[in-house]
Parts: C-alpha cells; sequence; structure tokens
C-alpha cells in the first residue's frame, strides 16, 4: 500500500486516473510523432513517383539482410516489452525487469546491427554528395531519404532504449514501484518505433527488389 | 447563492500563502512545477522577445521612410525584416496566449490543481528557452535573410547566413508548443472538476483545447520540413534540389501544411479571451455557446486543409488551387459565427468600457477586417494580383497583430487582478487601448492601399510614389511603439502601489474568479464542485451597480 502512495504523483486523484492519464497524453504525443514522421514518408511517396526508375535503382543497393535481421529484433522486443508490462501490472518485479532487460539488450543488438550497415554503406560511397557511385542523379534523393529516415528512426530508438534503462534504474532502487503509471508510458512509446520500423522497412528494403 | 460557486466559505487566507509566496529564491522559480509559476516565467520571456521583434520592426519602419533606403544595406534589411518575423510568430506569438494565460488560468478554469504533468510543463519552458538561445545567437551572429518561411532553394544552397541556427532555434522551439499541447489536451480530458461536464467548460478552455488539437498535430510537421533543409544545407543530401529530381515546391507543401494551422494556433486563443471578456463586461451570456464551441472545433479542422492557398502563384495545378480556394472561404464560415454571437452576447448587455472590453472591442473590428479581406486572397484571381504584396502582409498583421495582440492585452489586463492580486490603473489601460487601437489602423491601413496599387512585400527600395503610405505606416508604428510601451509603465507600477484587487474584482463567473487573488499553490482552498452552465452572469449580479452588493466568497487577500 506505501508501495502505491509513492507512485502517485501530483496532481492526480488516484493512480487509476494517474495511469489513465498518461497513456492518454503519450498516445497524444504520438500522434504528433506520427506526423512527423508523416512528412517524411509523404517525401518519400512523392518522390518516388516523380522518379520511379531512380528508386528502383536506388532501393536494389540497400543491405536486405542487415534490415530483415533488424526487423526480427525489433519484433521480439516489442514481444518482451508486452510481457514486462502485464508483469507490471501483475506487480511481478523481477519478471518485468527482467524483460525489460532482454528489451534494452533487443534494441543495442538493432542499434549496432544498423551500425555495421551504416558502415558498409559508407564503404560503398553510398552517401549523396560528389562521387556518389549511382545514376540517374535522383538517386541520391532515395540515399538522401534513407539516411534521414533510418538516423530519426535510430533516434528514436537510442532515446527509448535511454528511457528504459532509466526506468529499470528507478524500479530497481524501488523508487517508483513497477505499478505504477511509468511502465504504461514506456510501453507505448516503445511500440510505436516499432511500429515506425515496421513501415520503413518495406519502403526501404523491399520496394527497390520487387 | 449563484451556480458555479464553491459550496464551502472558504478560510481567510493571506497573502503569504499564495503561489508567489512560496519561496522567493530563483531556484524556487526556475525549479517550480506550479503552472501558475511557469506561466510567469513564459511572460516575461515571451515579453523580452515581443521588443526584441518590435525594435527590429521599427528599424525596418524607419529604413523604408526614404524609398532609397538612408542607413540599412538591403542585406541587412532582409536581415531586419526576417528575424522580425521567426521572433515575432514562434517565440512571441505562438506561445503568447497558451503558454502563459494559457498555463495560469486552463487548470483554474476546470478546477485542476495543477496541469496533468507538472515537469512536462516546465520542461516545455526549457525547451523555449533553448530555442531562443539559438535565436539570440542568431541575432547577434549577424542574422538570417531568409525570410521567416526558409525556402529553397535559397536557404539550403545560397543564403550566406546563419539559416541552421535559426532552424535549430525554430525546431526545438516548436517541442515546447508540442509539450504544452499533449499537457493541456490530458488536463481539459482528465482533470475537470467534478461536475465540469464538456458542454460547461468556459469557452476560453475550448479554445485551448483545440489549439492543443492544432499544434500537436501540425508542429512536428513543421520541424521536419526544418530537419529537411537543414540535411540539404549542411550535409548536402539533395531532397528540395530541382536539377536531379527534387521540387522545391513540395517544401512548400510541408511548411505551409503547418504555418498556415499555426495561424489558428495564434487566433483560437485569442477567441477564446475574448469570449471571457465579452460575457463578462456585457454582463451577459455568450450567445449561442454551443455554436461557439463547434465554431472553435470546425476552425481548427479546417485550418488544416487549407494551407494550398498559399501557393496559387507556386506553379501548384489549378485544380488544387480551385480546392484550397474553396476550403478557405469555407473558414469563413465559422469564423463569422463567432463574430456575429460575440455581436449578439453585447446586444442587450451592460457594456462597461474597461480596458479589457476595450481592447476586445478593437480585437473584433480588428479580425473582420483581417478576415474579410482573407477573403479576397483565398480567390484564386484576386490573389494571382496580390501575392506577395503588402495587401498580404496588412491582411496577416489585421489577424496576428489587430486580432491575437489586441486579445493578448485584453487577456493580460483582465486577468492581471487575478494572477499578481493588485489593481492596475483603469484610465492609464484604457488610454492605452485606444492608442493601440488608433497606432495600429494608421500602421497598417496604408499598407493595405499600397499593397493594392502593386508594392511587393519585403522590398527595400521602392519608387516614390509609395513613399507617402510607407511614411504614414512608420508614424502609426512609432505610435503603436507608445502603446506597446505604456503598459510595461501602469502594470509595473501596479505590482507597486496597485490596490489590492480582491477574489473577484470584475464579479465574473468562472472557477477561476472564485479563489483568493493571487491563488494558493493549490489554485483552490476546497475542491470546486461545478453545478451550471458557465456565464450565468444574469443570475450572478444583474447590474453593474450591484457589483457593491454581490457578495462574492473566498476573500482570499487582507485589504
Amino acid at each position: 500500500m506505501t508501495d502505491l502512495a509513492r507512485a502517485l504523483q501530483e496532481p492526480w486523484p488516484d493512480l487509476r486516473m494517474q495511469r489513465e492519464g498518461v497513456s492518454l497524453g503519450m498516445w497524444f504525443f504520438l500522434a504528433s510523432e506520427v506526423l512527423f514522421f508523416a512528412a517524411l514518408f509523404c517525401s518519400y511517396a512523392i518522390y518516388r513517383s516523380y522518379n520511379p526508375e531512380a528508386f528502383r535503382i536506388a532501393g536494389a543497393h540497400t543491405k536486405v539482410i542487415y534490415g530483415s535481421i533488424n526487423t526480427v529484433l525489433l519484433l521480439t522486443s516489442s514481444l518482451t516489452m508486452t510481457v514486462a508490462l502485464r508483469a507490471a501490472t501483475a506487480q511481478l518485479r523481477r519478471v518485468t525487469l527482467i524483460c525489460l532487460g532482454i528489451t534494452v539488450a533487443l534494441g543495442l543488438a538493432f542499434l549496432i546491427t544498423k551500425g555495421l550497415e551504416y558502415h558498409d554503406d559508407i564503404e560503398e560511397h553510398l552517401v549523396p554528395g560528389t562521387g556518389f557511385p549511382l545514376s540517374p542523379p535522383a538517386t541520391q534523393i532515395f540515399w538522401g531519404l534513407y539516411w534521414i529516415m533510418t538516423g530519426i528512426h535510430a533516434i528514436h530508438l537510442s532515446a527509448g532504449v535511454v528511457v528504459v534503462i532509466a526506468v529499470m534504474i528507478i524500479f530497481g532502487r524501488r523508487i517508483i514501484p513497477v505499478q505504477g503509471s511509468t511502465m504504461e508510458g514506456v510501453a507505448i512509446y516503445w511500440h510505436f518505433v516499432d511500429s515506425v520500423w515496421i513501415f520503413l522497412y518495406p519502403l526501404i528494403y523491399l520496394a527497390g527488389r520487387a | 447563492m449563484s451556480e458555479m460557486t464553491l459550496p464551502f466559505a472558504p478560510a481567510r487566507e493571506t497573502a503569504a500563502t499564495s503561489y508567489l509566496g512560496e519561496g522567493h529564491t530563483l531556484t524556487s522559480w526556475l525549479l517550480t512545477t506550479d503552472h501558475k509559476r511557469i506561466a510567469i516565467l513564459y511572460a516575461l520571456s515571451i515579453t523580452v522577445f515581443f521588443f526584441i521583434g518590435g525594435i527590429v520592426v521599427g528599424l525596418v519602419r524607419l529604413e523604408l521612410i526614404s524609398p532609397t533606403g538612408w542607413f540599412m544595406t538591403s542585406d541587412e534589411y532582409n536581415r531586419a525584416f526576417s528575424i522580425h518575423g521567426i521572433v515575432m510568430v514562434w517565440f512571441f506569438l505562438v506561445p503568447s496566449i497558451p503558454a502563459t494565460m494559457g498555463n495560469f488560468i486552463l487548470p483554474m478554469m476546470i478546477g485542476a490543481p495543477d496541469v496533468a504533468f507538472p515537469r512536462l510543463n516546465l520542461l516545455s519552458w526549457y525547451l523555449y528557452v533553448i530555442g531562443a538561445a539559438f535565436t539570440v545567437y542568431v541575432l547577434l551572429s549577424g542574422g538570417v535573410d531568409t525570410g521567416w518561411t526558409f525556402y529553397p532553394p535559397f536557404s539550403t544552397g545560397y543564403s550566406n547566413s546563419n539559416v541552421i541556427p535559426a532552424a535549430v532555434g525554430v525546431f526545438v522551439v516548436g517541442f515546447s508548443s508540442i509539450a504544452t499541447g499533449v499537457n493541456f489536451l490530458a488536463t481539459v480530458h482528465m482533470l475537470r472538476a467534478p461536475g465540469m461536464t464538456w458542454f460547461r467548460l468556459p469557452l476560453f478552455a475550448w479554445s485551448m483545447y483545440t489549439v492543443s488539437m492544432v499544434m500537436v498535430l501540425a508542429t512536428p510537421v513543421l520541424a521536419m520540413s526544418l530537419l529537411l533543409i537543414s540535411a540539404e544545407r549542411f550535409f548536402g543530401f539533395p531532397i528540395f534540389d530541382a536539377t536531379i529530381g527534387g521540387d522545391p515546391l513540395l517544401f512548400q507543401h510541408i511548411f505551409w501544411f503547418y504555418s498556415h494551422p499555426a495561424v489558428y494556433i495564434m487566433i483560437l486563443p485569442a477567441m477564446g479571451v475574448v469570449s471571457e471578456v465579452f460575457a463578462c463586461f456585457a454582463r451577459r451570456r455568450v450567445f449561442g455557446y454551443s455554436f461557439m464551441v463547434f465554431a472553435l472545433l470546425v476552425i481548427a479542422v479546417v485550418g488544416f486543409m487549407v494551407w494550398g492557398h498559399h501557393m496559387f502563384v507556386a506553379g501548384q495545378s489549378p485544380f488544387a488551387n480551385l480546392v484550397f480556394s474553396f476550403l478557405s472561404f469555407m473558414v469563413a464560415v465559422p469564423s463569422a459565427i463567432k463574430v456575429f454571437n460575440w455581436t449578439a452576447t453585447l446586444y442587450r448587455g451592460q457594456i462597461g468600457l474597461e480596458a479589457p472590453m476595450l481592447y476586445a472591442l478593437g480585437f473584433v473590428g480588428l479580425f473582420t477586417i483581417g478576415g474579410l479581406t482573407g477573403l479576397f486572397l483565398a480567390s484564386v484571381p484576386i490573389d494571382i494580383a496580390a501575392t506577395d504584396s503588402y495587401f498580404v502582409v496588412a491582411h496577416f498583421h489585421f489577424i496576428m497583430v489587430g486580432g491575437s495582440v489586441s486579445a493578448f492585452m485584453a487577456g493580460i489586463h483582465y486577468w492581471w487582478p487575478k494572477v499578481t492580486g493588485r489593481l492596475y490603473n483603469e484610465f492609464a489601460a484604457q488610454c492605452a487601448a485606444i492608442t493601440m487601437f488608433i497606432g495600429f489602423n494608421l500602421t497598417f491601413m496604408p499598407q493595405f492601399v499600397m499593397g493594392w496599387l502593386g508594392m511587393p512585400r519585403r522590398y527595400h527600395l521602392y519608387p516614390d510614389v509609395f513613399q507617402i503610405w510607407h511614411v504614414l505606416s512608420s508614424g502609426g508604428a512609432a505610435v503603436l511603439a507608445v502603446a506597446y510601451l505604456l503598459p510595461l509603465g501602469y502594470l509595473g507600477w501596479s505590482l507597486i502601489g496597485g490596490q489590492r484587487a480582491g477574489d473577484n474584482p470584475w464579479a465574473a463567473t468562472g472557477l477561476e474568479w472564485q479563489t483568493p487573488s493571487p491563488p494558493p499553490r493549490q489554485n483552490f482552498l476546497h475542491p470546486p464542485r461545478v453545478t451550471s452552465e458557465p456565464y450565468a452572469y444574469h443570475e450572478f449580479g444583474r447590474a453593474r451597480e450591484q457589483d457593491g452588493e454581490t457578495s462574492i466568497s473566498g476573500q482570499g487577500d487582507v485589504s
């Protein structure tokens, strides 16, 4: 009971409302994030319709093996995140912490794979600018968007990893009990970052290989 | 007892227990999570930026007195009007009413002890400060010359000014808007007092709700547009490069997808303030309350579908022009409903011409002119002639300065006694309100004329025939400057020598008036309960003469 009292924050009257409020707030923030990525997806769609051939050629040079590994890693991390959330609601502190740990590990594995992929891309000079190996020149638009889209996604995922580690520390030191409203917000955010990847994967890795 | 009062007789409080009394150190302000203190932090910061933007445009108006220019190079001139636009739009107008009055009043209005996420609220102010720091850096290191619109290819490839720091500043301050928006949405959804149903929300609360929707959904798109031009400028990713298949027009679409709704971010809160002020100073229920609510919602939604009217001459498809033109006309319907309902609220009201009311009346007149000239520009053939002329400049200044700034001033005066616990000098405030109205019209009416005659906007040098209009406009700007400086004087003085205000100096309805002024940290001495619709002015002190007799519960300060 004292545990729960510590979970309650100003200005909420009770924990149920607070939990609902946090997830509502997070959904509003994600609505904002959706529009953020929407501007990017919209640019991609328009440029692909302007330069279909260039996008096909450019897309064929992406490293589908890295992308596929990452899709598996990220989807699995969403699974462990869901288990962590369920465990937290059931007040299973240890299970929550273990699942969060696996989630972080999977997130980091994603970022490492992404780093290896970036390394290969740079070796092949697939960075728009002078000496860009592909033609026609519109292939540079695809690769410009590639760096921006995957870069922003990676930044979002890194933020997610940092937040999950912070939450683990908070739970580990029992500053806030697991059944508070924290897990709710963290889990929704994590799933969002995961969902963005589900759209990025086909656009980047599969579109040029059809 | 009237409706909407608290079902208790609050204990007498001393001024020391108000939110202002809870700590006097700098850290007690800088680390506060009290929505009222954060509102004050915001108010101070945006006032600084208002005067920065004002001084810069003062220089622009001074320069334009002569057709050949007299103390600026054309390059300096470009930088001056660009920084004016950036500062005024993002560092004053967008946060103006929501971040100050919204932060202070919204939770009190709905009977909440604070916003839903107090720490996020503080974070939003820090984001504002970080964005502001970038802008000050831009200002001190030579400025930016792209205009506030950052159009490529100029911004991405040709400008030799600080485009990226300016874009970063705007990008960061955008996230402070989003944080505020998320916070207000969750607050209105979750923290309304018992009995405060959706259709008992005061219109200011509704305006905060709708503006938060627009902030949350539009601002990220601006962030992306700035990120893309920064990526092109910094990394050389040719996103908008027409020579290899990119499209600069795409930037304009993304940019205006935010920047047109941004106009509604500036005007919706103003509408909310004016509704409160009209009801209070006409002693009347707001006419057509539910229509006012739906008008706000419709403006917020349709406002997202009209951005293309900024690109009628940019090479957009004529069919798209037609649709955007039609939708832009549509926005006039809810706007007109609001204007008619305000007028109807005044009808047979017992109108008092205190300063907030003068500002609000000025708002309605100027907003109507701004709105009607907006219809000129929404029609494609007229817009083709008037694009990028001073006609457009005058139009949007009527909305943003005549509209939003008037309403901002109305709100500041209306809630000043609640925020500070002091009364300002009424006569001085009335003089300032009238001066502002006169100065505003003198500044911008001539711009309509010269715009219609063909004077293009953003031009440094111009033919002699336009000089008379520029001189008139600059003269008006001087009057306007006086009108903006006056409040600093008498509002500042009221803090030291002003009379104690009492809980409810205007005998207004609304929960925020039923608590001591300045309010205690928790806003209310006891949890409020709402039992009726807002604006029950007939039951609440029928005549102004009875104000003295009306008993108002919760006398908070020792007077």
